[in-house]
């Protein structure tokens, strides 16, 4: 803990709003009761979360060092700051950054932050946030303060609150725009924070805006509320308003967002928010958290009836003078250039035009770019983030934006500033070309810090971005132009279902040892804001990873026909020869030690902090074939789904869970029958009531698929329901995999 | 002035010859071993950003690193947790913290003898920009206090002293900090015995 914070606290009072000020001083307060055991650990969690501070890895106060799992002798003993969260854990601080948009003295503070609190390191995230890491829970309060000191707010950037408001980064200099909705993005950010009506959530929500539908920037599909910029005539006045999308979301298992209204005027945008987020909190689902997304509750009333309770709201809302006030200012809203209109550079060095190439978009305004800055996993330094704030200074009026590929963009930068502001970046080593391309691999944290990390997605990530920046000249523009994200866990992050490469982690058992691995997803659409989701193809070792991103790249660049997308060719291909190209890269060996560390982390691979025993030898148990035959049904289910058999689709992925629940129910039990009601009667009362089958951090979630899939196994399936089924069973069985792992292995504490 | 949160950066010779990555498996084992004063918790990999962070392994007390801001390779200590005594006392902990670790690797098999301390060169910084603004009130009155450990920390031998002028010394943004220069090259251990 910092000997200045009394300081800090001194020198800022007066200087910052006085509710910020006061929200950080009731927060400080909080710290304070919860050392003194006056504030139950879970409330104080809520209430830490609600201000961004997460937990991180290794929290619960034991840490698997590649041998053993080994106690935390954290000085502050048992003290906690939420169930199982020791108190001296180094935590991650979220900064939540509306709409993605920095100013230089901004980023001077995050530079700041960076070095004094956390390790010399400001991590962007997919939805345009900061995030710190190494944070000491009692630094917090001070890293508000200096935030708040320049109009910055870390409150609801965690917790079930509405969380930061993400928008386009090219909002406003896009020339396929329909408008700007910069102001609107930041006024529902004001209105909806800490908002009375946001306040009883089962979970988080989180909104974006677009300025257009056909590309990718905003992703309102997979928000739980989007809006995308349209106009419509009436007496012959262009109007405003927005296309708003309700109920999408990541996750375990993703979903599309539903069309709620195809026009909803601006002055309508703030009392529907309002409506949703009350109907939200009146019906949305708040004991069982993995119910718990609006996404649910859009799907199970429907959206026909969802909206029919919303527009209920909507009527007896009481009147708030905020729903209108901002609309004529928005409508004026107009960011400036500092320098006038320039000619776009004539060539100059060959490191100048790569980087042109790739880091540079033509503004719709003449004479204008915009530059992006591609950082490594999402990473800056401090010094890096000074340079930036000086380049921001010295070529526009501070118009820096964060994006949700991890990376930055510098906008209104005259096209005649370009070799200049090259040079300025080079000098800060923030030049690196291939903004957007293969090499600007995405990726959450993973088990670098996240306690919810399976794989290591960092780790897969920078060998990954090593790899193809060496080879990336034998690459042509269809291959360069791929994504890849990565995420660690199920939970998406890494938005992987949106890569036309997705990987996210699962952990599969070889002899006796657990073994990292990534599932393998293919055929997600980035473009058309998160326009479709790719679907598991196999589950492969880490290590093998690189080889599958050759072997489909080259296949690709030899198969596809003329002007042939990556996701049209998987369409073609199909998915029974996607899955059979990389089958023989699907196996780890035994004999071979480098399978069973991770990348980046040469620790032997160990599922959870509890352990994994030595190897007993190379024995394939009946369960381990049982489980392999339900995730072929799986994938099988996937393929009736793509041909359009979606009754067959929904029996399979149904079947492939009984049988992986079979498969475990029968180590108890050899002689089950396949009687699908004893199945999960015993699956129910050896691994769920025992919580065997439970994930630490997931809990009951994954077997709830298996009983929600087995009570509705006669009821109607519709196409939507059928996609969710089979993603459930591919996670029903990761778990089953997992839990498998957990039995079999002795833990060494 | 009370000086706290003292990082010691030693530098390396060669850095260019200096593979990172082996870093990573003895950084784990220190962890294993908890063979520092403070509680090892993690390894935190920044190899790929530019002159940046290297390779760290985090502490709850303090952090170690191989780091290459500014693209100046060298052994890091960052003193997270304020400490008692008085700032000579401060000053060589976090000194001797740093050579302890220089000493470690620089033995350490695996990393092929080639992170060796260049014999010369160290930067002092405070990373607490209200207790240390950088800014020449602050160097004057840490003056005092980073003199009397130079001249402790070379055992009286020539050295200069300046403050932060490797980079950017005008930049108040920056953390306050000097860089300590000896004329005569000294091994890791002589400077350990300068300080015991």
């Amino acid at each position: 803990m910092k000997a200045s914070n009394a300081l800090w606290k001194q020198q800022l009072t007066g200087k910052l709003p006085e509710s910020l000020a006061r929200e950080v001083d009731i927060y400080e307060s909080e710290i304070a009761l919860r050392k003194q055991g006056k504030i139950d650990e879970r409330v104080f969690a809520e209430t830490r979360l609600r201000r961004g501070t997460y937990g991180q890895r290794y929290d619960n106060g034991q840490r698997h060092d590649g041998t053993k799992v080994q106690q935390i002798p954290y000085p502050s003993g048992d003290l906690t700051k939420g169930p199982m969260t020791m108190w001296d854990a180094p935590g991650m601080q979220r900064i939540k950054i509306p709409g993605g948009g920095l100013n230089a003295e901004q980023l001077e503070t995050m530079a700041e932050l960076a070095e004094e609190y956390s390790d010399g390191i400001a991590h962007v995230t997919t939805r345009q946030d900061f995030q710190l890491h190494y944070i000491h829970i009692e630094d917090t309060p001070t890293l508000m303060r200096r935030l708040a000191a320049v109009q910055i707010t870390t409150r609801e950037a965690c917790g079930n609150s509405v969380r930061n408001v993400t928008a386009c980064p090219y909002a406003g200099v896009c020339s396929d725009e329909v408008f700007d909705v910069t102001p609107y993005s930041h006024v529902l950010s004001k209105f909806l924070l800490g908002h009375p009506d946001c306040q009883n959530f089962g979970r988080k929500f989180k909104p974006a805006f677009s300025g257009c539908a056909q590309h990718a920037c905003g992703l309102t599909n997979m928000h739980d509320l989007g809006f995308i910029a349209t106009t419509r005539t009436e007496n012959g006045k262009e109007r405003r308003g927005f296309a708003m999308y309700v109920g999408g979301g990541l996750g375990a298992v993703a979903y599309q967002a539903k069309l709620f209204d195809s026009f909803v005027p601006v002055e309508e945008m703030l009392p529907l928010s309002q409506a949703i987020a009350r109907i939200y909190a009146k019906y949305g689902e708040k004991k069982n958290r993995n119910k718990a997304r609006i996404k649910f509750l859009v799907q199970d009333f429907g959206i026909a009836k969802f909206k029919e309770l919303v527009l209920e709201e909507r009527k007896i809302l009481p009147p708030d003078p905020r729903w209108t006030e901002f609309v004529e200012e928005a409508e004026k809203f107009e960011e400036k250039p500092l320098a006038a209109p320039g000619d776009w550079p004539k060539s100059t060095t060959e490191s100048f035009q790569r980087w042109v190439k790739t880091n540079t978009r033509v503004q719709k305004q003449k004479g204008y770019a915009v530059v992006t800055i591609a950082l490594p996993l999402g990473d800056i330094t401090a010094n890096q983030l000074r340079s930036l704030a000086d380049i921001a200074r010295r070529f526009t009026k501070e118009t820096v934006r964060l994006t949700v590929e991890q990376n930055f963009v510098i906008r209104w930068v005259s096209q005649s500033d370009l070799p200049e502001i090259y040079k300025a970046l080079d000098a800060a080593k923030l030049a690196d070309p291939g903004a957007g391309t293969i090499v600007d691999i995405v990726t959450c944290p993973g088990t670098d810090t996240c306690k919810l990390g399976i794989s290591s997605s960092r780790g897969l990530a920078a060998e990954l971005r090593k790899e193809l920046t060496e080879t990336g000249v034998k690459f042509d523009g269809s291959v360069e132009n791929l994504h890849i994200k990565i995420s660690g866990c199920y939970n998406s992050c890494g938005q992987h279902h949106v890569a036309d490469l997705g990987f996210y982690g699962v952990s599969r058992k070889v002899g006796n040892y657990a073994v990292p691995h990534f599932q393998v997803v293919l055929g997600g659409e980035w473009e058309h804001n998160a326009g479709a989701y790719g679907l598991p193809v196999a589950a492969v070792p880490s290590k093998n990873i690189p080889k599958v991103v050759t072997r489909l790249t080259e296949r690709y660049l030899a198969n596809r026909t003329s002007g042939e997308t990556f996701q049209n060719f998987v369409k073609r291909t199909g998915k029974v020869e996607m899955k059979s190209m990389l089958e023989d890269l699907t196996k780890a060996t035994a004999t071979d030690r480098s399978f069973f560390s991770d990348w980046g982390d040469p620790r032997e691979y160990s599922l959870s902090d509890h352990g994994v025993g030595e190897c007993a030898g190379e024995v394939v148990s009946p369960v381990d074939f049982e489980l392999t035959a339900a995730e072929r049904e799986v994938f099988e289910a996937q393929v009736a789904f793509d041909g359009g058999q979606v009754k067959k689709a929904r029996d399979t992925a149904y079947h492939a869970m009984l049988h992986a629940a079979k498969a475990l129910v029968k180590l108890a039990d050899p002689g089950i029958s396949d009687d699908a009601d004893k199945i999960v009667s015993e699956f129910r009362t050896l691994y769920f009531d025992t919580q065997k089958f439970w994930d630490p951090f997931a809990g009951g979630k994954f077997a709830s698929y298996l009983f929600d899939a087995h009570q509705k196994a006669n009821a109607a399936y519709n196409e939507d329901a059928t996609r969710y089924l089979i993603d459930e069973a591919q996670l029903f069985i990761d778990a089953a995999y997992s839990c498998n792992t957990k039995l079999s292995t002795p833990v060494s504490v | 002035m009370t000086l706290q949160h003292v990082n010691v950066k030693l530098l390396a010779k060669n850095p260019e010859q200096v593979d990172l990555e082996p870093l990573i498996p003895i950084f784990h084992e220190w962890i294993q071993g908890q063979l520092f004063e403070e509680l090892l918790l993690d390894v935190a990999d920044y190899r790929h950003v530019p002159a940046g962070s290297g390779v760290m392994v985090i502490g709850h007390q303090a952090d170690y690193s191989v780091d290459n801001t500014d693209d100046r390779l060298g052994v890091r200590y960052n003193r997270k947790n304020a400490l008692d005594g008085n700032n000579q006392e401060r000053l060589q902990q976090a000194a001797r913290a740093a050579l302890i670790a220089f000493q470690r690797l620089e033995t350490d098999p695996r990393l092929g003898g080639k992170l060796r301390f260049n014999g010369q060169d160290l930067e002092i910084f405070i990373n607490d920009r209200i207790l240390a603004p950088n800014r020449e009130t602050t160097r004057e009155a840490a003056d005092p206090d980073l003199r009397a450990f130079a001249k402790k920390l070379f055992g009286g031998s020539d050295h200069s002293l300046d403050y932060y002028s490797l980079r950017n010394d005008s930049d108040p943004r920056r953390l306050f900090g000097a860089s300590l220069k000896s004329t005569k090259s000294f091994s890791v251990s002589d400077l350990l015995k300068n300080l015991s």
